[in-house]
């Protein structure tokens, strides 16, 4: 949880200074379509229809949408399995997303990975591995050649709380406050890693040592997209500021267990019936009925999607197992990561990109 | 052309480098001001400076890690690890996120990770070993391990160009004892095998530093013509020069100075069984180090390490059976 230590984001409560209406509807929307397809997945998980096993950030979606959602084209990301809104925001398209679950051909990474393991480098993401946090490293050194190139980039990388007792964690954090990287740490506190809860994951809040590796840590409440976008735009601006890093602890709550397996029944139901008052979507769509949204034919349009999309990737093909031994090694020429969509209107003004503000 | 020793050659490739691509960073512990442990970037901090010669903190996880962050963004970063033994501690990012990357999600990663590795004067259990099995056993990361200054500096150029991980394996045992004729400029030695010796009786195959022990051994064997067969690349492997050597000879010698189980060794021998059988002419033989821990003491490491005279003493017994 959030510390006495860290400082509280400025104006995070009332970010609507940099967000248009139709920004924060994107934000709803990039959080709905997360969450539908996230159950429509499930859905198809328990029938069969989806091999190995399936992991999914409800109750999250805040965190991965707002910090994406302050990233221009040219920034880079390094997405984790609960933040399916990031690739959403970036311009994954959802039947490529569903294929990605069911290991068809036409998936982001044509079957050779599963679940949110995937990221679409032609749009400057790039996916996890399973060794968490070893994406820190990759962001951090993303950062440094942005440094060194002089370019107003920035990369951003999201990590859990259970992650933070790894030594990756350490080398990550002390490279980037060292050389003074323009990269930004989103620690997504979830509260448990699997079944274990913060109190036996450390002893002093992660957020509270950033001051000891040399730049600022904020605490957000990671229930607030428009809150998540706000640390996140503020961190980006210091960064290209040339004022290094940032860790942003993003305190939310994993509301369904580690995976499909998991009835989480180590979590006491006080604490997710107390969480569940503080739904991420119904939040923000509070906000914008009072701002007399058509909230509901916004959702029903997503479901819509989220149906079709489901009902391509289910239509799509398998891979060919003759592939299984191909393209171990890169052959041609390495490309580089491409740049992302990047819906935020703040990009839109005229020299707003690879400026900070 | 020059006359340059293999540590010579290896700066050389990268001077070159850095000259020619700006893409090019070397990121290591002490590479900058001090040069590096064995000198290899001596000078280069002058020439191009602390940001393309980065003294990176004590952090080899984060040497491989923020390589790979580099490399994906455009950058083509050559990491030293001051010893070989050390890139246990970067073992994750160089197998699970570098050389599954490509595989995984179409995103190549142009790294260059130099492992100075290879015994034989008491450094010791952990400044003397020979990891390239680890990462011949992870897919996709390719392994060289030149033996002469010109392949030191062409296969450098070669895996610097590659678009995929390499680990450059480069024997502190021949840094300053092995000199040649190094051709000028920037050349790329493929990723083939060398016969540095031909011969019709016998073949050693070899890499490395042992390639020099194996043709030591036999370079006065009772008059046998014996061949050595430098293979240069681990992965990928030359697997038609090894079969054409062991047609030519029929009988084979595989040294490694790895521990021997598993080891690169290993493999060839695996391969020869399996397509090169029927041209035996006698038993596959291996000369490795046992399984134990490099041990610090002179006699004690020269009992373990392969030594010309038990190479020797291998290729007689062969030539007889």
């Amino acid at each position: 949880m959030a510390t006495d230590t860290a400082e509280p984001v400025a104006g995070a409560a009332d970010a609507s200074a940099h967000l248009t209406l139709e920004d924060r509807i994107e934000l709803l929307r990039a959080m709905l379509m997360m969450r539908g397809i996230e159950a429509k997945a499930m859905s198809l998980y328990r029938q069969g229809k989806i091999p190995g096993s399936f992991y999914d950030g409800y109750g999250q979606e805040a965190v991965s949408a707002g910090a994406a959602f302050a990233m221009a084209p040219e920034d880079r990301l390094c997405i984790l399995h609960r933040d399916l809104a990031a690739h959403l925001i970036r311009g994954v398209a959802p039947a490529r997303i569903f294929a990605q679950y069911m290991g068809r051909a036409t998936g982001v990474t044509r079957g050779r990975e599963g679940n949110v393991h995937f990221g679409d480098w032609r749009l400057g993401c790039v996916g996890m591995v399973s060794m968490l946090p070893d994406m820190m490293l990759v962001a951090t050194g993303m950062a440094m050649a942005f440094k060194l190139r002089g370019e107003q980039r920035c990369a951003l990388t999201w990590f859990g709380d259970g992650s933070t007792s790894r030594g990756d964690f350490h080398e990550a954090m002390n490279w980037a406050g060292v050389q003074r990287l323009p990269v930004i740490f989103v620690l997504e506190n979830n509260q448990y890693a699997y079944s274990t809860p913060l109190d036996k994951q450390f002893a002093v809040d992660p957020v509270a040592r950033a001051a000891a590796y040399g730049f600022l840590g904020v605490t957000v409440d990671g229930n607030d997209v428009e809150a998540v976008f706000e640390a996140t735009r503020q961190a980006r601006e210091r960064a290209l500021a040339g004022e290094g890093p940032t860790l942003i602890e993003a305190v939310t709550m994993r509301m369904h267990g580690h995976a499909a397996h998991d009835d989480m029944k180590y979590v006491p139901k006080a604490m997710v019936e107390e969480w569940r008052k503080r739904d991420p979507i119904e939040r923000q769509e509070r906000r914008l009925r009072e701002l007399g949204v058509a909230v509901e034919s916004l959702r029903e349009g997503i479901m819509a999607e989220i149906e079709a999309a489901a009902e391509e990737a289910l239509r799509a093909p398998m891979p060919d197992p003759a592939s299984a031994t191909e393209g171990v090694f890169c052959e041609g020429e390495a490309e580089p990561l491409g740049d992302g969509r990047a819906p935020w209107s703040g990009f839109a003004e005229p020299g707003a990109v690879g400026r900070a503000l | 052309m020059a006359t340059l020793t293999y540590l010579q050659a290896i700066s050389a490739a990268l001077r070159d480098e850095l000259r020619a691509d700006e893409r090019v960073l070397l990121m290591g512990e002490d590479i900058g001001t001090f040069g590096g442990a064995f000198k290899v970037t001596d000078g280069f901090i002058e020439e191009f400076g602390p940001d393309r010669v980065m003294d990176t903190p004590l952090a080899e996880s984060a040497i491989i890690g923020t390589a790979v962050g580099a490399a994906v963004v455009g950058m083509r970063p050559v990491c030293e690890m001051q010893f070989a033994d050390f890139i246990s501690c970067g073992f994750d990012q160089l197998v699970n996120v570098a050389g599954k990357m490509y595989y995984r999600q179409g995103l190549a990663v142009p790294i260059t990770v130099r492992l100075p590795s290879g015994g034989g004067f008491s450094g010791g259990p952990f400044h003397s070993q020979n990891p390239e099995a680890w990462f011949m056993h992870a897919p996709g990361i390719k392994v060289v391990a030149p033996s002469t200054a010109e392949d030191a500096k062409g296969l450098l150029h070669t895996a610097i160009h590659d678009p995929n991980p390499v680990c450059f394996m480069e024997h502190k045992h021949l840094y300053r004892r092995i000199r040649g004729e190094v051709p000028d400029g920037i050349y790329e030695t493929p990723l083939k095998a060398r016969v540095a010796r031909a011969g019709t009786d016998l073949v050693v195959i070899a890499y490395g530093a042992m390639v020099h022990t194996a043709l030591e051994a036999t370079a006065d064997l009772d008059g046998a013509s014996v061949e050595v067969l430098d293979l240069r690349s681990l992965v990928p492997l030359d697997e038609e020069a090894i079969l054409d050597s062991v047609a030519r000879c029929s009988k084979v010698v595989i040294v490694d100075e790895a521990n021997a189980t598993c080891a690169a060794g290993a493999q060839v021998a695996a391969l020869i069984a399996e397509r090169g059988f029927e041209d035996l002419d006698g038993p596959i033989v291996r000369v490795a180090t046992p399984d134990v821990p490099i041990p610090f003491s002179p006699p004690l490491e020269q009992a373990v390490l392969p030594s010309v005279e038990r190479v020797r003493e291998a290729c007689r017994e062969l030539l007889e059976y």
